[in-house]
């Protein structure tokens, strides 16, 4: 397959890229790793008249701390999840998720932006954003703006993101000493999509939680936080009969859809398997 | 068992030796020469619009405004193909009974599978084309679609043919000893339905052709990537009505075949006539999703099956019932039965029992066709087999070698003919298993086994016997009428500086076939292996032969370059013995030296033969004419086909909670007769056992109730990859055949034909303390928690 003709800009800064979406009448799309856009574009799943190239604009690239926050720049890499020290340190959660991101090929051209702003339901960066409270910001015609990752994911591949805007950076809440994290996914094989995928963070006090955001993917037609699950576990110790609770509490939160090969029922046997082994590994990560 | 020694196994022979293959480098740093590499001048390329539906009739067809689009040069229907290509009829004449429509290049009236191409355009880059295909409109009313085998057979339900009685394309029973007399007295019976997905070939290149009709010289040339550019030229030339000699194939380097690329597709034929209505070159490269719903399909099989055994153990007879569904044709030329042909005549094959049963159905239905892929039929048979034995050794109390090692046919009891009727030559299924379980360090795998049990952990152990076709004689196609050569032709020739051009009809697909056929000429000549040059896929320069299909380029190619080899070696002594007033027999080659056959002491170099018989001919004794070219062909003679055999290990993992299966280590040891190059025929156990893990865990073309393909990319069709591969130990029996000089067979499909088998024997055998089975493949997350009944 090839994609249908298109004219292509390559913008030098935000101003840029937008005037030239707005220009376009929006028959336009951004591209920075094109790791998603180019296989719609080649299946002509997609043909916008316009690529507006955001590659070069320099205000969208850099990790750094802001305030209480790590500002990372919308064309970050997913290579550099796994190289960047700031995130290791500040964004551990992330920089656990990194390997699971399709392989290094992806990895060396995808960029954490282009992730998030795609939303695909089944990706382990938008769901990760999710569990770390991160806020993600925007740029647009009418100015820049911060939105919160818990209001950012709206249906299957709808977000916040009104035409013509783009996301310039996200912004994750700083790692503290009292916080844990876990991170794993079923996956058929490594770097695929997986059947089901989990994220979580906790603030604890001693071997109460305090707090916790539990995200899961690749269970319905968005990146899905587990607030039924996560009551269950906010203010109580990590034993047994809590992880089961929790496990329990999944069937309020997730109603994943049918698919041809993986039945409803067998996701959510999935997810509570994985929701059990996450907790059990964040009862031992203290 | 092992062959007496011959000249074969001199210390220093080429034969039996781990060289490198001379395209290694080339392929390798990038400077390989594909299809899709190749721009002619004045090239145009196609590309076709599909069927969305899986069976509906074509009302109309609106190319108006595509012919207008800038840049287009032809929109073709089948009606303007049908006017210069005769159709064509996936049948063969020793298949009793058997029925499949006439095909064309595109659909007239009717599409039978979604994905089937109906309007092809050809423009001036392949993006226009597909700027074109969006632009044409194409009314089609809905038909009954019968995708479910079931369906398919039903007495008065929706046909695919019109006109035809019922949906079935072929029926076979074979029927042995005495099976109910044998059931009626068994001690035990074991019986079960099992299932086997239907799956592709996935070759890293999809297919590619570029056909270039020449007008002026009414010259077709194509150059293709196919395993068989001999049967194209004839195909070719026979229905567009060029003559054979007018027609060159060429296959130049090809990215995996498997079987998939020696089948007529209706794109490479529409191409060919897309080039001749032109008078241009045209090029067609399917990409991937069009490989998904184009490229054969394979297996896709049910089999009911039983097996009696006497209160020791003793197997007594086999019964089986294998339906399959093929598509809405039978492919062509080879068809679309080999495949359960194979199933039911594969049964039971490694083991000596006597009375045998077997029906066959072959059924047509709305998706793309089936047809021969890498282990034709053996997976199937093998894991039906091996599966049951390992379901009677339980019922019996026998350890699963034990009962392999008392029921197969001894090694030393040979030849035999199978129950369902194949005669062995010579097999060594008892060395191959009592090598396994050494290999294996079986006692010790079954006491961790039995440890981690206690731990909650669940590890299945699996074995596997089989035997493979290789090496096929006419019987296999000749004799029901198709143009396939069951021999191979090659042209040996010393260059004047004394190196050596072999031009072999057998090709290479990466698997390694020009350098044994190299290691074989340097061998037999007396050469070392870089002064000989070998070439191969070009119908115009390499002599007609049966190329590359069912494991027959080591053993039938082979020999045919070692018999050639022998005849332009003893024209090189006769010159020799000219020059140096000897007698030929008193003299050999070694290392490119004509030397004292008995002192070895160097008398003269081969190229000072060629020196002299090439430019001081006048040198030579009157009379003298030197013959330094030689053509030799070779046919299979003696037993129909050389079989192989060998056994395989698996020691998996299965995680109880996901269903998720680790393939911990999978051991195979193999008997192909004479090894020509141990590090190639590793690599191809290797590779087929690959595939064949890919069938036991991941790949399937799973179809809606539509007839729509679910999971046509790679991203949803799942084929194994590095990180899921486990080490593969690999041991060898050599019991080279008789029936040549070279005692070599096939080995590119017997690590196929019995991976998935071991991997379903292991999967059950984890599966034990709970008392769940499995009898499907692929053998998913989702069947091992239902098999659980975890949701």
């Amino acid at each position: 397959m090839k994609a249908r003709a298109f004219s292509y800009f390559r913008a030098a800064t935000i101003d840029q890229a937008l005037d030239a979406h707005a220009r376009a009448g929006d028959d336009a799309r951004f591209i920075a790793g094109g790791q998603s856009l180019v296989p719609a574009l080649s299946l002509r799943l997609q043909a916008p008249r316009l690529l507006i190239d955001i590659t070069h604009i320099e205000e969208l690239r850099g990790v750094r701390r802001e305030g209480g926050y790590l500002r990372i720049g919308a064309l970050t890499r997913h290579c550099e999840m796994l190289s960047e020290p700031l995130i290791a340190e500040f964004a551990p959660l992330l920089h656990a998720a990194a390997p699971f991101v399709a392989h290094p090929a992806i990895r060396n051209r995808g960029t954490f932006g282009g992730s998030v702003a795609l939303a695909d339901p089944a990706s382990e960066f938008p769901a990760m954003t999710l569990a770390l409270d991160a806020e993600i910001e925007i740029a647009g015609p009418s100015g820049s703006r911060r939105v919160k990752a818990d209001d950012f994911f709206v249906e299957l591949f709808e977000t916040a993101l009104q035409p013509g805007e783009l996301i310039t950076a996200i912004y994750v809440p700083l790692f503290k000493a009292d916080q844990r994290f876990a991170f794993d996914e079923l996956a058929r094989r490594r770097g695929d999509y997986a059947l089901v995928g989990c994220g979580m963070l906790a603030t604890c006090t001693g071997e109460r939680i305090d707090d916790i955001r539990i995200s899961f993917f690749s269970v319905g037609n968005t990146p899905t936080r587990v607030k039924g699950a996560e009551a269950t576990l906010i203010g109580s110790r990590l034993d047994a009969e809590r992880i089961a609770a929790a496990q329990a509490a999944l069937e309020g939160d997730l109603a994943p859809p049918d698919s041809d090969d993986v039945p409803p029922a067998m996701r959510l046997h999935l997810a509570r398997v994985l929701l059990g082994r996450l907790l059990g590994r964040l009862g031992e990560g203290a | 068992m092992s062959a007496p020694l011959t000249s074969l196994d001199r210390p220093n022979s080429y034969i039996g030796r781990s060289v490198p293959r001379p395209n290694a480098k080339r392929l390798l740093v990038g400077r390989g020469r594909y299809v899709s590499d190749l721009r002619l001048p004045r090239m145009l390329d196609a590309a076709f619009l599909r069927s969305p539906h899986a069976h509906a009739k074509i009302v109309a067809i609106n190319t108006e405004q595509a012919r207008a689009l800038e840049g287009v040069h032809l929109v073709a229907t089948g009606e303007d193909l049908a006017k210069i290509c005769t159709p064509w009829t996936g049948t063969l004449d020793h298949f009793k009974g058997m029925t499949s429509a006439p095909q064309l290049p595109l659909p007239l009236d009717r599409v039978v599978w979604a994905g089937q191409a109906v309007v092809a355009v050809v423009a001036e880059s392949r993006a226009i084309a597909e700027d074109a295909l969006e632009l044409i409109e194409i009314d089609y009313e809905d038909l009954p679609v019968v995708v479910d085998i079931d369906r398919a057979r039903e007495a008065g339900g929706p046909l695919i043919n019109p006109g035809s009685v019922n949906n079935t394309c072929f029926r076979a029973q074979l029927d042995n000893g005495a099976v109910d007399d044998a059931f009626a007295h068994a001690a035990h019976v074991v019986e079960e339905e099992f299932s086997f997905g239907r799956h592709t070939a996935v070759t890293l290149e999809p297919r590619a052709i570029v056909s270039d009709y020449d007008p002026a010289a009414d010259a077709l040339t194509v150059h293709h990537a196919t395993q068989t550019p001999y049967q194209f030229q004839d195909l070719y030339s026979r229905h567009y009505g060029i003559p054979e000699a007018r027609v060159r194939v060429i296959a130049t380097d090809i990215g995996g075949s498997f079987g998939m690329k020696l089948h007529v597709y209706h794109e490479d034929m529409a191409v060919v006539g897309l080039s001749i209505l032109l008078g241009r070159p045209v090029k067609y490269v399917a990409d991937r999703i069009e490989s998904f719903v184009s490229d054969i399909h394979a297996r896709d099989h049910r089999v009911r099956a039983r097996m009696a055994l006497d209160a020791k153990g003793e197997i007594l007879a086999m019964d089986v019932l294998d339906l399959t569904a093929i598509g809405a044709f039978s492919t062509y030329p080879r068809t679309s039965v080999v495949e359960g042909n194979q199933v039911i005549r594969l049964m039971g094959a490694p083991y000596r029992f006597k009375n045998y049963r077997a029906t066959l159905e072959v059924i047509f239905q709305n998706k793309v066709q089936t047809s021969q892929y890498r282990a034709v039929g053996h997976p199937i048979a093998c894991a039906v087999t091996e599966r049951l034995v390992d379901m009677a050794a339980a019922k019996v109390g026998l350890d699963p070698f034990a009962i392999r090692a008392q029921n197969v046919i001894a090694d030393d009891a040979y030849p035999q003919t199978s129950p369902t009727g194949y005669r062995f030559e010579a097999l060594s299924h008892q060395a191959c298993l009592k090598r396994l379980h050494e290999m294996m360090g079986y006692e010790a795998l079954r006491a961790e086994q039995a440890d981690l049990r206690e731990r909650g952990i669940y590890r299945g152990i699996g074995i596997a016997a089989f035997v493979e076709i290789t090496n096929p004689s006419p019987a296999f196609y000749g004799v029901g009428g198709a143009r396939i050569s069951s021999q191979d032709g090659a042209i040996l020739s010393l260059t004047p500086s004394g190196e050596i051009r072999c031009l072999i009809s057998v090709t290479e697909q990466g698997q390694g076939t020009e350098a044994i056929i190299s290691q074989i000429v340097a061998d037999q000549l007396g050469l070392a292996q870089e002064h000989v040059k070998v070439i191969t896929g070009d119908t115009e320069v390499t002599p007609h032969g049966g190329a590359t299909w069912a494991c027959r380029g080591a053993g039938i190619g082979g020999e045919t370059a070692l018999q050639a080899t022998r005849v332009l070696k003893r024209n090189i002594l006769e010159i020799a013995a000219l020059i140096l007033q000897e007698q030929p027999s008193a003299l050999d080659i070694i290392d490119g030296e004509v030397v004292d056959a008995v002192t070895r002491n160097q008398r003269m170099p081969i190229s000072e033969i060629a020196r002299i018989a090439y430019f001081r001919s006048d040198t030579l004794p009157p009379g003298t004419q030197a013959q330094l070219t030689v053509s030799h062909h070779f046919a299979p003679q003696g037993y129909p086909f050389a079989f192989t055999n060998g056994i395989q290990g698996c020691s998996l993992e299965v995680d109880v909670e996901t269903g998720f299966i680790k393939v911990l280590k999978h051991f195979i040891v193999e008997d192909c007769g004479r090894v020509i190059n141990p590090m190639l025929v590793d690599e191809q156990l290797r590779g087929g056992i690959v595939q064949g893990l890919g069938a036991a865990l991941f790949e399937e073309c799973r179809y809606s109730e539509t007839g729509q393909l679910m999971n046509g990319s790679l991203a949803d069709y799942l084929v194994p990859m590095p990180m899921e591969m486990p080490d593969i130990v690999i041991g060898h029996v050599e019991t080279p055949t008789a029936d040549t000089v070279l005692g070599a067979k096939g080995v590119g499909e017997a690590g196929t034909a019995a991976a998935s088998a071991c991997v379903l024997n292991a999967v059950n055998d984890a599966l034990t303390p709970f008392g769940a089975t499995i009898n499907s493949i692929p053998i998913t997350p989702t069947k091992v928690l239902k098999a659980l009944k975890r949701f």
